[in-house]
């Protein structure tokens, strides 16, 4: 353990970063103590991953000071992170796959043009390494065809391979099981025990309460809090986390919620990397109410929509609009579930909701490319789909409404708006959305809520997805928190000033409070 | 943070007009300098190469024969393209659609000339297709690279027609593998006889009513690729493929139907050669035009106007260079290869190569437009 009068390990100072108009870090203190874990915890966008970026020098901070060991270091690219004795291991491994461990090791390390000497070199050091910390892993084995938590083991090894005395692990347990997150546990014991310091960032409570000696709290790009682990609890790291949120107040009447527009049940589905992402969903959005799911990014929110939307098949379970069968089905499709009026605003605009490099009135033709409407003489009629196009972008306030412009020139908020225009105007009976503010400025974000809301009105059933929890609480009807896949309470909303955010977060991190109020399953 | 910089975006002028005049510059001007090193004079050659390519009517129709191959691989490679896929087996294609519009023309040929004709049209789009769709099946359902099966199958249609041209279809009692000439009814009408109307002497220059075809073809694909909604669920797949998928449009679908029509397309090049030119097939006939096409396709921004403009370009170097070696004997047809390969260097391979200079000229043009404004 460290002694009173030795410097921190790690100490930021007054760290600002702006990215354009969005401040991501604001005047950040931060002190790591020598050969500890310390954990920071935060929602979504809370600066963390920001904050770990320019320690380990892939960002220059704006303003501040960096001190490793009471020093002041100036850190301009991982290299000079390194040097100073800082590994990270990457949310997404930075891994040549096709190579074996050891030439992974190695990599940047090589001692020369020859491999032999590195390679001989990065065999002994890991062997005496995996020792010491109990991380052992094949040398020779190739990358690519290692289990995920190997892999991550190779990314660990790779930094202590570099020397390094800081460990920072960003989300590490986001892509393990639980067997290979109790082992990743026990290795960073050992890396603590060996007076190694590792900085955690999470949003996993239970993580930060079995493991970190502190923690410290990041809200909306600011250090809000420094706690000792022992000495505070989910409960209150939870609400540090969320804050008092700023729900919008709406003219919203009351949800007059009609038939069933959508019922899953027992739905599994995989993700690409064969990793099950939703386990067991079942839900129902009926007409007239919008359902919200709450969860931090990477829950299973994502592929369950996805699945929904026919984009994404599930391993198991049952999709039923109305008294159709969407899955399973022989024709299970994306094309299938909009023939059936279910309109969808993905939760990525630019991966999965447009096309950049067409004009506004091309993306307006976006799913619709087969309707009739659309066509004469078998040809496209490209006057009705401008004249389409003009008349969506006037409803949504797009702006500059100009049909033939790029997509791609478009500010976010207008691109998101054509999108929602082209979604919620095909008259859909249900529609999932996604992320529907994601990267959109305020006043954007308020005209989305309002249509949204007027759709609901309109007698349509909406499933919402949204990291946000303010857009959750201001919007919903009823709320879904969903956790590690599954769904983990429901809240009914009546007044969206009264939702309890501080329960909300902690089912968000996985936290059972069992108060009353929420159905816990 | 990616080391390389993205293809910067041009203003339509530069993009369509400044850039490609440029690259051409600069592949003339390189040119040169090899015609000064074997000891020639530049202009001369320059000159020579002009007139050869345009100094009569019959130059003219010798490089209108040359653009017409160029045109329909040109547009075999654009219309996979829109689909985010290279197809470098438009010469495989069109060697066997050559074989289906042979087997019209020497089998079939009882019937009349329109008939086969028409049947000939048919054969090379059908064979020309069948040949590419291989390579697309395994693309859209396997993920098979396309460009390393397309040229695979490159190797694979030459080895079946010496085959076929050695063995069953070789002219009896002959050497050269090559069958025999096709029948008087069974020939691509030339159409040297509708110039002659407007008194126009093509003299002994190939064009024939392929070329119609060619020009047919073009608009028909500008037609289906902006103005269908198969072409567009084409360019939404070429463009973003998840959205694509979003959109309910198929992407294996897709990527079938782009690949199924640009070996149709490639096919057109038999049509010209086969039928047209050669009057029966013949081992090579598709001559690299196939690769042409490539280029011709980067340089017409794979535009049906712009590979038009381009094959215009490449058959007016292939019917110029043809004269140069003629006129002036120092300069070898070997020489006139390299020269064409210069400007197929310049405008296709680098077509990159003066854009982020250019596009930083655009942004400071419009700096001084937006400061004086």
């Amino acid at each position: 353990m460290a002694g009173a009068e030795q410097p921190p390990a790690v100490a930021l100072q007054g760290i600002s970063k702006r990215f354009g108009t969005v401040l991501a870090n604001q005047d950040i203190d931060l002190a790591v103590a020598s050969g500890t874990i310390h954990g920071i915890v935060g929602e979504n966008g809370a600066g963390k991953s920001t904050l770990m970026s320019i320690l380990y020098g892939f960002y220059q901070a704006d303003a501040g000071e960096i001190l490793i060991d009471g020093t002041v270091v100036r850190i301009q690219g991982s290299a000079d992170a390194i040097r100073h004795g800082i590994g990270m291991v990457h949310q997404h491994f930075m891994l040549v796959e096709t190579f074996t461990v050891l030439e992974n090791l190695a990599l940047g390390a090589e001692d020369g043009p020859l491999l032999r000497r590195g390679l001989d070199r990065a065999r002994r050091t890991l062997k005496q390494i995996g020792d010491t910390y109990g991380l052992s892993v094949d040398p020779d084995a190739i990358v690519g065809g290692l289990a995920v938590g190997q892999q991550q083991r190779v990314e660990i090894l790779k930094a202590l391979y570099r020397e390094a005395r800081i460990l920072i692990l960003d989300e590490p347990t986001g892509v393990l099981t639980p067997q290979e997150a109790d082992h990743l546990f026990k290795v960073l014991a050992a890396l603590r025990q060996q007076g190694k310091t590792v900085i955690l960032i999470t949003h996993k409570l239970r993580e930060i309460m079995a493991i970190t000696d502190n923690v410290s709290v990041m809200r909306q790009g600011r250090m809000v809090a420094h706690r000792k682990t022992a000495e505070t609890s989910a409960a209150e790291l939870s609400e540090l986390m969320v804050g008092r949120k700023v729900v919008l107040h709406f003219d919203k009447a009351p949800a007059r919620p009609g038939a069933t527009a959508l019922s899953v049940t027992g739905l599994h589905v995989t993700d690409g990397a064969g990793i099950e992402r939703v386990k067991g969903v079942d839900l129902t959005v009926r007409a007239g109410e919008i359902v919200g799911i709450a969860g931090v990014a990477g829950n299973g929110q994502s592929e369950l929509l996805e699945a929904i939307a026919g984009i994404r098949r599930p391993r198991a379970g049952r999709i039923r609009s109305g008294d159709i069968d969407l899955f399973p089905h022989p024709d299970f499709s994306s094309r299938r579930v909009r023939d059936h009026r279910i309109a969808h605003v993905p939760e990525d605009r630019h991966r999965t909701g447009m096309v950049g490099a067409f004009p506004a009135r091309e993306n307006v033709l976006l799913g619709e490319q087969d309707s009739p409407a659309f066509h004469r003489h078998g040809l496209i009629d490209w006057k009705r789909v401008s004249a389409d196009a003009t008349a969506k972008m006037t409803h949504f306030d797009v702006r500059p409404c100009d049909p033939t412009l790029k997509m791609a020139n478009f500010s976010g908020g207008n691109q998101q708006k054509l999108i929602l225009a082209r979604e919620m105007e095909r008259d859909p009976i249900l529609l999932l959305v996604g992320q529907p503010t994601r990267g959109v400025d305020i006043g954007a974000i308020e005209f989305i809520h309002r249509r949204l809301l007027a759709l609901r009105d309109a007698g349509k059933a909406i499933l919402l997805v949204s990291v946000e929890l303010e857009e959750i609480m201001s919007l919903s009807d009823r709320i879904l928190v969903m956790f590690d896949g599954r769904i983990v309470g429901e809240v009914t909303v009546t007044d969206p000033g009264a939702v309890d955010e501080r329960m909300l977060g902690l089912l968000m991190a996985g936290c059972q409070p069992g108060q009353p109020g929420v159905i816990a399953r | 943070m990616s080391a390389h910089a993205p293809a910067a975006r041009l203003p339509r002028w530069m993009e369509y007009g400044l850039l490609p005049v440029l690259n051409l510059v600069l592949a003339l001007l390189v040119s040169g300098l090899v015609v000064v090193v074997i000891g020639q004079d530049p202009f001369e050659a320059l000159g020579v190469l002009l007139k050869g390519a345009f100094g009569s009517i019959e130059n003219i129709g010798y490089t209108l024969y040359y653009a017409t191959d160029i045109i329909f691989t040109g547009l075999a490679v654009a219309v996979a393209f829109q689909a985010g896929l290279f197809n470098i087996g438009g010469e495989g294609q069109a060697y066997i659609a050559g074989l289906g519009v042979g087997l019209v023309c020497l089998y079939l040929d009882f019937l009349p000339m329109p008939v086969i004709i028409a049947l000939a049209v048919i054969a090379s789009m059908v064979f020309g297709a069948a040949w590419a769709a291989i390579p697309a099946w395994l693309q859209a359902h396997r993920g098979s690279h396309i460009v390393i099966t397309t040229i695979m199958f490159n190797f694979i249609a030459y080895s079946v027609m010496v085959y076929l041209l050695v063995h069953p279809l070789i002219e009896p009692g002959q050497m050269a593998p090559q069958s025999r000439a096709f029948a008087a009814n069974a020939i691509m009408p030339s159409i040297k006889g509708v110039a002659a109307v407007v008194g126009l002497d093509l003299g002994a220059a190939p064009l024939n009513l392929s070329f119609v075809w060619a020009l047919i073809a073009a608009a028909g694909t500008w037609l289906f690729i902006g103005h269908t909604s198969p072409g567009y669920a084409i360019r939404v797949v070429g463009a973003n493929p998840e959205a694509a998928v979003c959109a309910g449009i198929r992407p294996e679908r897709a990527i079938m139907l782009a690949m199924l029509l640009s070996g149709a397309l490639a096919g057109g090049l038999a049509l010209n050669e086969v039928m047209g030119v050669q009057q029966r097939i013949m081992v090579g006939f598709t001559a690299g035009y196939g690769f042409t096409g490539i280029a011709a396709a980067l340089m017409g921004r794979n535009h049906p106007v712009g590979i038009i403009l381009a094959a215009l370009l490449f058959g007016a170097l292939y019917q110029g260079g043809a004269e140069l070696s003629f006129d002036i004997p120092d300069i070898s047809a070997e020489m006139v290869v390299v020269i064409q390969g210069f400007v197929i260097i310049f405008t296709g391979a680098l077509e990159n190569m003066l854009r982020p200079t250019l596009a930083r000229l655009a942004a400071r043009l419009e700096g001084g437009r937006a400061q004086t404004a």
